[in-house]
């Protein structure tokens, strides 16, 4: 053999280092990073134009809800038949109801129990279907086997039928009873989420790795499994919280939901469906701002799992 | 005998069949390793080969302690590793480290390699001392001929090649004195895998190491093993130096196995001894009565079905093999 | 297998039964991706004649399964596209048919195999069904003379049973079964070429040597052309009568069998020849090849190979990369320095 083989293969061949470009590389691991897979996906993500509007779009319906002042000087509650229905214009900027209240002023004060709604229903299933899901998925077993049979029974729930029912029968229809029952009917999916990922993690070569080299069980969990359980959870959390903005306005509009006086975009368009053909304004707002808010919550989600898959960098 | 790094006395894996969520019903087992002894010495090394499904892998993972045996004794430097407890336990598992077959699912995707080869040092904290740890990571690395600064990447920022040797690094990390390489380089491209062979060969002469080194590729175990185990449905059917098990074979197995790798020189086409096996391996739920290769063996009699033949030595050969017809046959050379 | 029913397919215009049954001429491909144009086969040419067994040897990444896709028009498009050459079937182009004329000679005239037979295969047919599927949609078949037909090709393959085996689904074979299988689908409209794309990687030795005896015994009866993709140099050596070897997406050496094991001509052939461990061999010293394959958005000017080549001179890090230099009438390789490999024993 020629001594430029043996250079070669003395330490093996080696990475590639001086000669030559080195292959396999994403065209931004050129350069040393420290940072963490969330730094990187949180760089990615204000690169991504569709991301940065949609989460633009979800502060700005989020800051309605939380500082409604802000937006607006008007009371929606400041109402006046004499001025019903009027078009939009500079002093009502989406017109006036039916009953002549400010229009604009309800659009941005109606934010606040669709936002309040989808916010703690989905962090009660994150809390709780993510604990049943990874204990189910963990242990294995009978607490597997009694945790999936609640949730086949949940499962088997229809979503917009239950919750009428439920609705109906306890009569109290606020901003908490309808968490509630969207809790109730949609924990199953994320907490059946989290238990595919945590058994599908259990199985992984490097969870074999880490328990070959001796990790007890917590550090097993915790530094292999749940990480991988986090990114489609986030991800899911994330979409839910769109479609429970839309469940609120569907309830409502169904007329189980909110009641006036109360105010939120489910009223607006159950309040006004009569006047489309006359006032379609009445009708185009609301729905314009709750199927942006959907939408927003949906492509965010999409951007999120996207950016935290580390085959796509 | 202090030579003798590890040995199984008779080790066993079934893993059982039930019926039923709540109350399980057991109806069966695969038995997937059946009564398996090895012996390994210092610096050596033993290879394994068989085909998929013989309980190789099974074997691995009870040696390095993923799995537990359901019988037998696994002796790592004289200790029985199901006798001792706790510390002693720890530290004898130390002792055996595992090289993986796929790069590429036995790195984790969300850590650095820093993290990765480090992971051992949080799991046994008394081996390196913290303010330590990271200047080892970077010696390890470059120990297996990787860039030192690399340190920070993630996995897949490598090659197949380079991801082995980090799974090589995190292997050597608690200074063990035996390396299980479970098809170590079975994923690997032909010209990478003849750098990672070579990287192996180099950390076993510098650092003293014993491998039991697992493959299928019957060339490769040529290569690199001292002495060669084949297993065939759970059992070793014959077992010698390499020499003796590829120049003067004497299981039926063994021999089908071996005429059937391909040799890289056209001008043994046709000249070399083939036999082509027929049907599938039985499964190892339900494996044949007395030996266990008849239903595909050529020279199976009566009394293979109704004696198990016993894995020693039985002719001139001087190696053990687990026939009652061992006779030696070249199937490696061209006949003439 | 009989040719009664094979009078109908002789319509290809232009067709001509004396041309070879395949031809590859500077073909290229490229992946259009979102981190810049992957080239994966970079202007690859060869001649498959009626009987010979034309191996294609390379490692992953070379551009070998991609050049088989390409030829039998399966090509994920986008993001592969074909963007210069010929393939020619019997002097016909087939990058010139419409889609319709090449799905007929996908079928009848050249078929492949893959190397995940269970993929490759409906899981949710038997494979009686997809057998006479075939017959009954190519050759107008009825359904029983169809299915007695399927029955007949698992026999060829020789899988045990095949009576009551044709009514099984595809998981429910081994994986030499599930090949043998495979390869009746693709032999059931008598191909003139078979691309066999590494068929028995997946497979265990005793078993890929059943499946390679099947192979060579059902190719010498039909006297079919087979391009064998492969990465192992064993098998290769075992089956081919000409050999290309692919690296980057070009072809940089072709040969015959005994020529290039004898004496390779690129110094890629014989970096790969001197890093396999050999059976028969005790204690050879393996010599690796530095360094790893360029990326294929990547490929460094001059010859692809040049930085990981001892014989690397400053023309081989220059463009154009090396010309088929012709080592024999019979052979090329792609080195400037083809007489010091070749003679540097």
């Amino acid at each position: 053999m020629s001594d430029l083989t043996s250079a070669g293969t003395a330490v093996g061949g080696g990475p590639v280092g001086g000669d030559g470009p080195v292959p396999n590389q994403p065209a931004t691991g050129g350069k040393e990073r420290s940072a963490s897979l969330w730094a990187d996906a949180r760089r990615q993500l204000m690169r991504d134009p569709v991301f940065v509007i949609a989460f633009l779009y979800i502060l700005v319906v989020g800051s309605m809800a939380a500082f409604p002042w802000l937006w607006t000087s008007q009371d929606p509650r400041d109402c006046n038949t004499n001025r019903s229905r009027l078009s939009p214009s500079a002093e009502h900027l989406f017109g006036t109801d039916i009953l002549g209240c400010d229009y604009y002023a309800h659009a941005i004060y109606g934010a606040r129990p669709s936002m309040v709604i989808a916010l703690m229903a989905t962090v009660a299933i994150v809390v709780v279907g993510g604990l049943l899901g990874l204990l189910a998925g963990y242990h294995g077993g009978w607490v597997d086997t009694i945790i999936s049979r609640v949730m086949d029974i949940f499962f088997s729930l229809p979503f917009l039928l239950g919750a009428i029912v439920f609705l109906t029968v306890i009569k109290r229809q606020n901003i908490w009873t309808i968490s509630l029952v969207l809790f109730l009917l949609a924990w199953p999916t994320i907490a059946r989420i989290i238990r595919g990922s945590v058994i599908s993690s259990k199985d992984l070569d490097y969870v074999h790795a880490a328990k070959a080299v001796g990790a007890r069980n917590s550090r097993v969990m915790f530094r292999h499994i749940l990480p991988n359980a986090i990114a489609p959870m986030l991800v899911y959390a994330t979409i839910v919280l769109g479609s429970f903005v839309a469940a609120e306005a569907t309830l409502t509009f169904l007329g189980v939901g909110l009641q006036p006086p109360a105010q939120s975009w489910g009223i607006m368009i159950s309040a006004h469906q009569v006047y489309f053909l006359e006032d379609p304004w009445l009708l185009l707002f609301p729905c314009g701002l709750l199927v942006g808010t959907v939408l927003s919550f949906i492509l965010m989600g999409d951007a999120l799992r996207d950016a935290l898959d580390p085959k796509f960098r | 005998m202090s030579d003798l790094v590890l040995e199984t006395k008779n080790l066993v894996k079934h893993f059982p069949l039930t019926r039923g969520v709540v109350f399980k019903k057991q109806y069966g087992a695969v038995r997937a390793v059946d009564g398996v002894n090895l012996e390994l010495r210092r610096g050596e090394t033993l290879g394994i080969v068989g085909e998929s499904g013989c309980g190789k892998s099974t074997l691995a993972r009870m040696l390095v302690g993923l799995e537990t045996p359901t019988s037998g004794d696994l002796f790592v430097q004289g200790k029985n590793m199901s006798k001792v407890g706790g510390e002693e336990r720890r530290r004898g598992r130390r002792n055996i480290q595992l090289v993986m077959q796929d790069p590429y699912t036995s790195l984790n995707p969300r850590m650095t390699v820093g993290d990765i080869i480090g992971e051992p040092f949080q799991v046994h904290p008394d081996v390196v001392p913290k303010s330590q740890r990271r200047g080892k990571v970077q010696e390890l690395l470059e120990l297996v001929g990787l860039n030192p600064e690399h340190i920070n990447r993630y996995p897949h920022q490598f090659s197949g090649g380079q991801r082995q040797r980090i799974g090589i690094a995190r292997a050597l990390a608690l200074n063990p004195e035996i390396i299980l390489c479970d098809e170590p380089v079975s994923a690997l491209d032909v010209s990478i895998q003849a750098q990672v062979i070579n990287l192996l060969e180099k950390l076993q002469n510098e650092l003293g190491l014993s491998y039991i080194f697992i493959a299928h590729d019957l060339s490769v175990v040529r290569h690199i093993a001292d002495r060669v185990a084949v297993m065939y449905l759970g059992k070793i059917v014959e077992v010698g130096t390499e020499d003796e098990i590829y120049e003067s074979p004497t299981h039926p197995y063994t021999q089908a196995l071996l005429s059937a790798v391909p040799v890289p020189d056209p001008t043994l086409r046709g000249q070399r001894d083939q036999i082509v096996l027929t049907g599938d391996v039985p499964s190892p739920a339900d494996p044949p009565s007395g030996c266990r290769f008849r239903t595909r063996c050529w020279k199976a009699q009566d009394i293979c079905a109704e004696q198990e033949p016993l894995l020693q030595i039985r002719d001139k050969s001087g190696h053990p093999s687990a026939c009652h017809f061992a006779e030696v046959r070249d199937v490696v050379h061209a006949t003439e | 297998m009989s040719s009664d029913v094979n009078v109908k397919l002789d319509a290809l215009p232009g067709a001509d039964p004396n041309a070879l049954p395949l031809q590859v001429k500077d073909l290229h491909v490229e992946f259009r991706t979102r981190n810049g144009i992957a080239h994966a086969v970079n202007g690859v040419s060869f001649d498959l004649r009626a009987g010979e067994t034309r191996a294609i040897l390379g490692e992953s990444g070379c551009g070998k399964s991609v050049t088989a896709q390409a030829i039998m028009g399966i090509l994920d498009s986008p993001p592969g596209f074909v963007t210069g050459g010929e393939i020619l079937y019997r002097g016909v182009d087939l990058l010139k048919l419409p889609e319709s004329e090449r799905r007929k000679v996908r079928a009848n005239r050249i078929a492949m195999i893959f190397q995940d037979a269970l993929s490759a295969l409906n899981p949710v047919f038997t494979v009686g069904f997809q057998l006479a599927e075939l017959f009954r949609k190519h050759r107008g078949m009825s359904r029983q003379d169809a299915k007695a037909r399927a029955v007949e090709l698992l026999d060829l393959v020789k899988i045990p049973a095949a009576k009551q085996r044709v009514n099984d689904y595809p998981h429910q074979f081994s994986g030499g079964m599930r090949q043998r299988v495979m390869i009746a689908m693709a032999l059931a409209l008598d191909p003139e070429v078979l691309i066999a794309d590494e068929p028995t990687t997946a497979l265990d030795v005793t078993v890929q040597a059943q499946i390679m005896a099947l192979l060579a015994e059902l190719q010498r009866e039909r006297n079919m052309g087979l391009v064998l993709i492969t990465h192992d140099m064993g098998v290769v050596a075992d089956v081919a009568d000409r050999i290309s070897v692919m690296y980057a997406g070009r072809v940089i050496e072709e040969a015959g069998v005994n020529d290039i094991y004898a004496s390779p001509a690129h110094p890629y052939t014989k970096g790969l020849l001197e890093s396999i461990p050999r059976l028969d061999l005790k204690g050879q010293e393996l010599s690796a090849i530095k360094g790893l394959p360029p990326a294929l958005t990547n490929i460094p000017p001059g010859c692809a190979f040049n930085p990981r080549c001892r014989y690397a001179q400053e023309v081989c890090r220059k463009d154009p990369a090396p010309p088929l230099y012709q080592v024999s009438p019979s052979r090329t390789a792609a080195c400037h320095f083809w007489k010091e490999v070749k003679g540097d024993e």
